[in-house]
């Protein structure tokens, strides 16, 4: 079994190589069947070994090098059941996002399944790795190929701008990580995550450890779009082909932050276990900073994939929180409300992905009362507002509810009421833009100059009269998905347990390096009767603000003013996201600064 | 272990950034972070380094004799063949900017969509 690991990752890669070779032998609809067929081949091998990892640790190492007295010679990959998890969450991902683009899509050359292919490899890659400079490898891999993805439409200039942004910003991103594998390898003499975890507990707190750390910490959260890192991703998701925003808001930033979580459990718990409060604290602050400003921003966008990347960031904001307590709870909480959040958000873009099918346009002003006659559609999309604002019982509420316990457990009271108000925002942004666009309630003449369409070619033919199965289809399986992560009642207990394995270092160690395994018990935790209060609160926001923001300025004295005063507050965090890659990199110096100085907290 | 070659890191990786910050053209952008790569290949080869050491080839040298880390050799190589992709794909896309846009100004082309 322990073989699927890396046969996971290279059956997709040999797969799009095959492609490019023999692209022009094979007709688009053989192309788009082997993609599809490769895609689900990692998905049903990352799952038989998500089963088979259970509450172990499955080790491969690549041409059998095996370690020697504690070192390890080769490189391996160590599955925990998060990372076969999030592996199998990906690649599933990648089956329908792949089902969706075949309609959606007329490509003569399968370039595109190819990039989708590779992209897959890194994402899954990244997630099965226990190698450090593996990790950054895999890092590299899927931003070229979501790059590649971003700039598809390179007859665009907002594609091109987007895809350059995303680009810049990840590669100062990846250079941040490779100069600190460079210092902790120098410290630790280790690639590998456990030896190098074994090292820096009998090392301790280093001026080298906190640089390294960082470094590493920095460009894991420039890639999970963490504020003031983010920048670039609401240019970038805007402008993706819909298909591979599925993947990119769905997966990919989620992924930065299981890095984080990666290299904390493994690595630098040993040497900086001693500063957890200060490492904490900074964590969680940047979290819920996130949360509020996607939150806020969202509710400002008038173009419909710019207003999902934001409510993407501000979920980022969330996972950076569940992770960021450093706890197993909190742990358990994120993996549950990624899975969640992730059918969540891939759904949201999947409706808009639609509408852009249907309707050729992507502004919500502009969309004003056109979506009536899709009503299958809009049903769709406001479920996945109602789930993002974490209506109880469902997938995205349990998640939230578990990193709010984590939270309050360890002495954040102050985190679920905040969280709460960025879902409440979140939700209300996709509401409203919702009934605007499904029911052609609020105000039409609002004309916000929808910049973004005059630029944006339609994806599709336009003028398509009725959705196909291939892009319907998908968009229900998301929203079973989102239901199902609440529904079903073992879904807690797993996560809790594969959250004690990923946040266990001594059987990291051991599993590595040796075979011995002990599990202690553990428990989860069902939600609280307040964490329900929580979701209704949120959920209750959600709906008056939509309310407020459709008919506000008709219905209630003052709101006039109210939105005007709020809209000139935000009109300077606005203005920084200008598009100019210059001020995302003096965004991304000051805010790699400011984490090394507050890390740097944990020196004295 | 001489300091230097962490000033030199250091350097160009500040060189690098200010560069990309204050660009006003793709193409020189994009060489601003080739800079800032070259200094983890410094800082990479420099951690490495053992004084008096020799190439990590044992075909003609004794075993025991003392040879520099060969790690982050392999490791600056990957880094080579890593970032060759992302500069090339960068410039096709600064070329079809070109194309589309007739500058390779970042302002310039966010001004022409507004």
């Amino acid at each position: 079994m322990n073989q699927l690991a890396p046969l996971a990752v290279a059956v997709p890669l040999l797969g799009a190589a095959l492609l490019v070779l023999g692209h022009s032998l094979v007709p688009r609809i053989a192309a788009e069947l082997l993609a599809l067929g490769l895609a689900a081949a990692s998905t049903v091998m990352t799952t038989l070994l998500l089963i088979h990892v259970g509450h172990g640790l499955t080790i491969y190492w690549f041409g059998g090098w095996h370690p020697r007295e504690g070192v390890a010679i080769g490189i391996d990959f160590a599955v925990s059941a998060i990372g076969a998890g999030l592996a199998a969450f990906v690649s599933s991902l990648m089956v329908l996002a792949l089902v969706f683009s075949i309609r959606y899509l007329d490509v003569r050359h399968p370039y595109y399944q190819v990039m989708m292919l590779t992209f897959m490899a890194g994402m899954v890659g990244f997630c099965l790795s226990g190698d450090l400079f593996n990790m950054f490898v895999m890092f590299e891999l899927m931003s070229v190929a979501a790059v590649a993805l971003v700039g598809y439409k390179i007859s665009e200039g907002a594609a091109l701008e987007g895809g350059l942004n995303f680009a810049v910003i990840n590669t100062i991103g990846a250079f941040l990580f490779l100069l600190g594998i460079a210092l902790i390898y120098a410290h630790t003499g280790a690639l590998n995550l456990g030896q190098m975890g074994a090292s820096l507990r009998r090392s301790g707190d280093d001026r080298v450890v906190v640089v390294a750390f960082t470094l590493i910490v920095g460009a894991l959260l420039i890639k999970a779009a963490v504020v003031p890192f983010h920048f670039w991703l609401a240019d970038a998701y805007a402008v993706a082909l819909t298909p591979v925003c599925l993947l990119l808001a769905g997966a990919m930033s989620e992924l930065g932050i299981y890095g984080v979580g990666q290299v904390w459990f493994t690595a630098f718990q040993g040497a900086l276990g001693s500063h957890l409060h200060v490492v904490r604290a900074i964590l969680v602050g940047a979290g819920l900073l996130t949360a509020l400003w996607g939150g806020a921003m969202a509710l400002t966008e008038d173009h419909l994939k710019r207003l999902l990347a934001f409510v993407t960031i501000s979920f980022v904001g969330v996972f950076l929180i569940g992770v960021g307590l450093l706890s197993e709870d909190g742990v358990a909480g994120t993996a549950v409300y990624v899975l969640a959040d992730g059918f969540a958000k891939a759904l949201l873009f999947a409706c808009v992905g639609i509408l852009q099918h249907r309707l050729g346009k992507v502004g919500q002003h502009r969309l004003h009362g056109r979506g009536r006659s899709m009503v299958a559609t809009g049903v769709l999309f406001t479920a996945g507002g109602l789930l993002i604002a974490t209506v109880p019982p469902f997938g995205p509420f349990l998640g939230k509810a578990m990193i709010d316990d984590a939270a309050i457990k360890a002495g954040y009271g102050f985190v679920p009421p905040l969280v709460a108000l960025a879902s409440g925002l979140c939700g209300a942004a996709v509401l409203a833009a919702g009934a605007r666009v499904f029911c052609g309630w609020g105000d039409p003449g609002r004309d916000a100059p929808d910049l973004a369409d005059e630029d944006t070619e339609p994806e599709t033919r336009e003028g398509q009269t009725r959705t196909p199965a291939t892009m319907f289809g998908p968009a229900l399986v998301l929203l079973a998905g989102a239901v199902a992560c609440g529904v079903w009642s073992g879904l807690p207990g797993l996560a809790a347990s594969a959250a004690h394995r990923f946040t266990d270092f001594p059987g990291y160690h051991a599993a590595v390096f040796g075979t011995a395994r002990h599990l202690g018990s553990v428990k989860s935790s069902s939600p609280q009767w307040f964490d329900y209060l929580y979701g209704a609160a949120a959920t209750a926001l959600a709906i008056v603000l939509a309310g407020l923001e459709l008919w506000g300025e008709r219905g209630v004295p003052g709101w006039k003013r109210a939105s005007a005063a709020v809209a000139a507050a935000m009109g300077p965090i606005r203005s920084l996201h200008s598009g100019r890659v210059g001020d995302y990199t003096a965004a991304l110096a000051l805010g790699i600064g400011v984490l090394g100085v507050l890390l740097a907290a944990t020196l004295v | 272990m001489s300091v230097y070659p962490y000033i030199v890191a250091a350097w160009l990786l500040g060189a690098g950034l200010y560069g990309v910050m204050s660009s006003r053209n793709y193409v020189h952008l994009i060489i601003c972070l080739t800079v800032m790569q070259a200094s983890t290949y410094v800082l990479l080869l420099s951690v490495g380094y053992v004084s008096h050491g020799k190439a990590p080839i044992f075909a003609d040298i004794p075993t025991n004799s003392t040879v520099v880390d060969p790690v982050v050799q392999a490791l600056t190589l990957t880094d080579v063949v890593v970032e060759a992709t992302v500069v090339a794909l960068l410039l096709a896309l600064v070329v079809q900017a070109n194309k589309r846009f007739n500058t390779v100004d970042p302002d310039a082309m966010t001004r022409m969509r507004e």
